[in-house]
């Protein structure tokens, strides 16, 4: 599909288009060529084209954008590699992703910016790099935000770790508001974190695991909420927000107009501290599966409107690293494949969450939160990055047929509902059910 | 992979009348009366954490049976050179196990085991989490001096947070209907801990704990557990420690029992020790039949 030419146009027919940035929730046709969106008209007006997608039965959309994936590269190529993780994204129809820094080596020169971006990477998606937001993640000194904004870079981040020091921080935002640079937290005090595996509650005390406190998380987001409000234009993105505690930090700060976004992720939508079996660490992640009432309140702001992204947080790791201990095994899951369906199944079939404002989680939420230009919205002139999908499709996840590299999962098996039918990256299909 | 049958991971999910049968099997067991209810099997101790009373009361429950015992430390052995947990599992198995006893420094570590090797796998302690063979000969501990758990109460004072016999002895008492009252200050015994089973209350009053209570359980300050959590000693012992004075809030009959190790003038005084209410070196005499029924229960010889 790659060498097709250029010059050629393909139409997308009879489909229903959403596209909350545009305000469509219609049957509309839409025609991409040389690689951005020609036009959309209700259906038949648009005549002729190179070639002709059926959409018909099928949601048409802007292409997803996640905004938190772990593509391994470089240097742990064991776990995934740019390859192999896009076409995952592919496959759970992301059209671009913004891959985090905790690499070895970390992220943090306009190098490594760069080779992200160099064709020999293999990426069948977008990707757009995070930065370090201190030289080698080590929350001493800041990198150069100037050089990494200029050289594509769409953020900067110590993710796997927060950045913990209140003067680093405040620095970091000072910086990147003059940017116009989103600064990524992790939010988790590790002073208060330390040999912590799951959540801490009723569960973690019965199977005597430590546990990490909401308020290790939602400290840290109240302090940085505090600063984004003192700070003018600084842009403070709070990444896979857990806790219902944070949660009004973060509600407070944007009613004071703060640049606040922030993102959730399907399984800290799907799942709580309750639902981990037999110390299986495929429910191992960071932050960790929490209270019941935390996801009620991560529900409510999904609905409401105050959730910016989903994010899936992929983080693959190799069987080794997890097929062990659990307070020795590595945190994270994967989740690029499933995200959709999650969300269809648990937000949308389950709690009546209406599509359109699932698809803005997904497009012009996240593009917006990262300024991701021409993306997130298939108005005329935009990039031609589009995902089809069909809602309404049954279907069981089987992670032996994952495209990711690693299988750490909690999904594995899962019936689910909705299920992406075709991704498109600048005009061209990289992806088919 | 199901556990195989006859493993014994934790008190949590055994039912009552389980339990009841292994104790009954364990009144028959012992030791100075050698059955060769296991003869010819191998035992394989897997101890990743330092042991006294658990590791040669299995080791003596196993040999009175007839069984080989082999015991692998962490210390000098591929343990120590960065073998994980399950490779280790498999190298016993193909060196042919029969039985796995494991002691390990994480909650979870034997289930891990047993969801992978397919022999049965008996938890000797698993970080915070579990200690089943400890619950087992307590409960028969309490049982040969009270007769029946009904109606009882018992005080559990300590270190609630970093034991895994208190979490073990908590699903076990509870599923009889024992009354439970775990005390101790907030950083060992949290809140959080009534919900550990039904019957179970948290108070930070020891006279609370202690009156008309039949059983009084007092557990050692963990002080290799402890990371970072700031226990003022002198105050603990001010507020917490068993001495002649508190007990007399108890039960006239009421027994005093520790899992070891004690640690005298800490937890408890010399006179609560050596007193004539304590149950300390009966709970491990009563460890060795408790093991055996565990060990016989294991390869379906309990019968």
């Amino acid at each position: 599909m790659n060498n097709r030419k250029e010059n050629t146009s393909l139409l997308i027919k009879g489909g229903h288009l959403i596209d909350p940035a545009a305000r469509i929730d219609a049957p509309m046709d839409v025609l991409l060529k040389d690689g951005r969106v020609a036009e959309v008209a209700p259906p038949n007006k648009i005549k002729s084209a190179d070639e002709k997608f059926d959409a018909r039965g099928l949601i048409v959309a802007p292409g997803f954008i996640d905004l938190h994936v772990h593509l391994r590269e470089p240097g742990q190529t064991y776990k995934e590699t740019i390859a192999t993780g896009t076409a995952a994204a592919a496959a759970g129809g992301f059209t671009s992703v913004c891959t985090m820094p905790n690499t070895v080596p970390v992220v943090d020169s306009v190098e490594w910016i760069e080779w992200l971006r160099q064709p020999e990477r293999g990426a069948v998606v977008n990707v757009f790099g995070i930065a370090a937001a201190t030289r080698a993640s080590k929350g001493a000194a800041l990198t150069d935000f100037r050089a990494l904004h200029t050289a594509g870079a769409v953020a900067v981040t110590d993710d796997g770790k927060p950045i913990l020091d209140d003067r680093i921080m405040r620095e970091a935002l000072i910086l990147g508001g003059e940017l116009n640079f989103p600064v990524v937290q992790h939010a988790e005090d590790t002073r208060m974190t330390e040999n912590c595996s799951m959540h801490a509650g009723a569960r973690s005390f019965r199977l005597g695991l430590r546990g990490m406190t909401a308020a290790a998380e939602a400290s840290i987001v109240e302090r940085d909420v505090q600063l984004a409000m003192q700070i003018p234009n600084a842009r403070l993105h709070v990444a896979h927000l857990s806790t219902a505690d944070a949660l009004k930090s973060v509600r407070r700060g944007k009613r004071a107009k703060a640049r606040v976004t922030f993102e959730v992720t399907p399984h800290h939508f799907t799942l709580t501290d309750e639902d981990m079996r037999d110390y299986d660490s495929n429910y191992k992640m960071n932050p960790p599966l929490r209270s019941a009432s935390d996801l009620e309140a991560i529900l409510a702001a999904l609905a409401d409107g105050t959730v910016d992204a989903i994010a899936t947080d992929h983080a693959p790791h190799a069987a080794h690293e997890k097929e062990m201990e659990f307070e020795r095994a590595a945190f994270g899951i994967t989740g690029l494949e499933t995200a959709l369906a999650l969300a269809i199944t648990r937000l949308h079939r389950e709690k009546r969450i209406p599509l359109a404002r699932i698809v803005e989680l997904f497009t012009a939420g996240p593009a917006r939160c990262f300024d991701l230009r021409g993306r997130g919205s298939l108005v005329r002139g935009s990039v031609a990055d589009v995902t089809i999908f069909d809602p309404k499709k049954k279907w069981t996840f089987d992670v032996a047929k994952s495209r990711s590299k690693s299988k750490n999962t909690p999904f594995d098996g899962w019936q689910l509902t909705g299920k992406v039918v075709a991704t498109m990256v600048g005009g061209k299909i990289v992806y088919s059910a | 992979m199901n556990p195989a049958r006859g493993s014994l991971l934790g008190i949590e999910h055994l039912e009552a009348s389980e339990i009841l049968r292994i104790l009954k099997f364990a009144r028959r067991m012992n030791p100075d009366r050698p059955r060769p209810l296991l003869k010819g099997r191998r035992v394989l101790l897997l101890f990743y954490e330092a042991s006294t009373r658990t590791r040669s009361s299995f080791e003596i429950a196993a040999k009175s049976m007839g069984a080989h015992t082999v015991l692998i430390q962490a210390i000098g052995s591929s343990i120590e050179k960065g073998e994980s947990l399950l490779d280790t599992g498999y190298t016993v198995r193909a060196v042919g196990a029969d039985i796995i006893v494991i002691r390990h420094p994480n909650a979870g570590a034997p289930y891990i085991m047993a969801q992978h090797i397919d022999v049965p796998v008996i938890n000797a302690g698993d970080g915070l989490h579990e200690h089943p063979s400890q619950a087992l000969l307590d409960a028969y501990t309490i049982l040969r001096n009270k007769k029946a758990f009904k109606g009882l109460q018992i005080a559990i004072v300590g270190d609630i947070f970093h034991s895994r016999v208190a979490r073990s002895a908590c699903h076990l008492l509870s599923k009889f209907g024992v009354k439970i009252v775990l005390c101790g200050p907030p950083e060992l015994v949290p809140d959080i801990a009534s919900t550990l089973a039904p019957g179970v209350r948290v108070t930070r009053h020891i006279e609370d704990a202690l009156r008309g209570t039949d059983v009084v359980m007092l557990l050692r300050v963990q002080k290799e557990r402890l990371s970072g959590l700031n226990i003022d000693l002198p105050e603990y012992i001010a507020r917490y420690q068993m001495t002649p004075a508190r007990l007399k809030m108890a039960k006239k009959d009421a027994i005093v029992m520790h899992p070891g190790p004690i640690i005298r003038g800490l937890e408890l005084t010399s006179e609560i020790a050596d007193g004539a209410q304590a149950r300390i070196l009966e709970e491990v005499r009563l460890g060795v039949p408790t093991r055996m029924a565990i060990l016989a229960r294991a390869m379906g010889r309990m019968r």
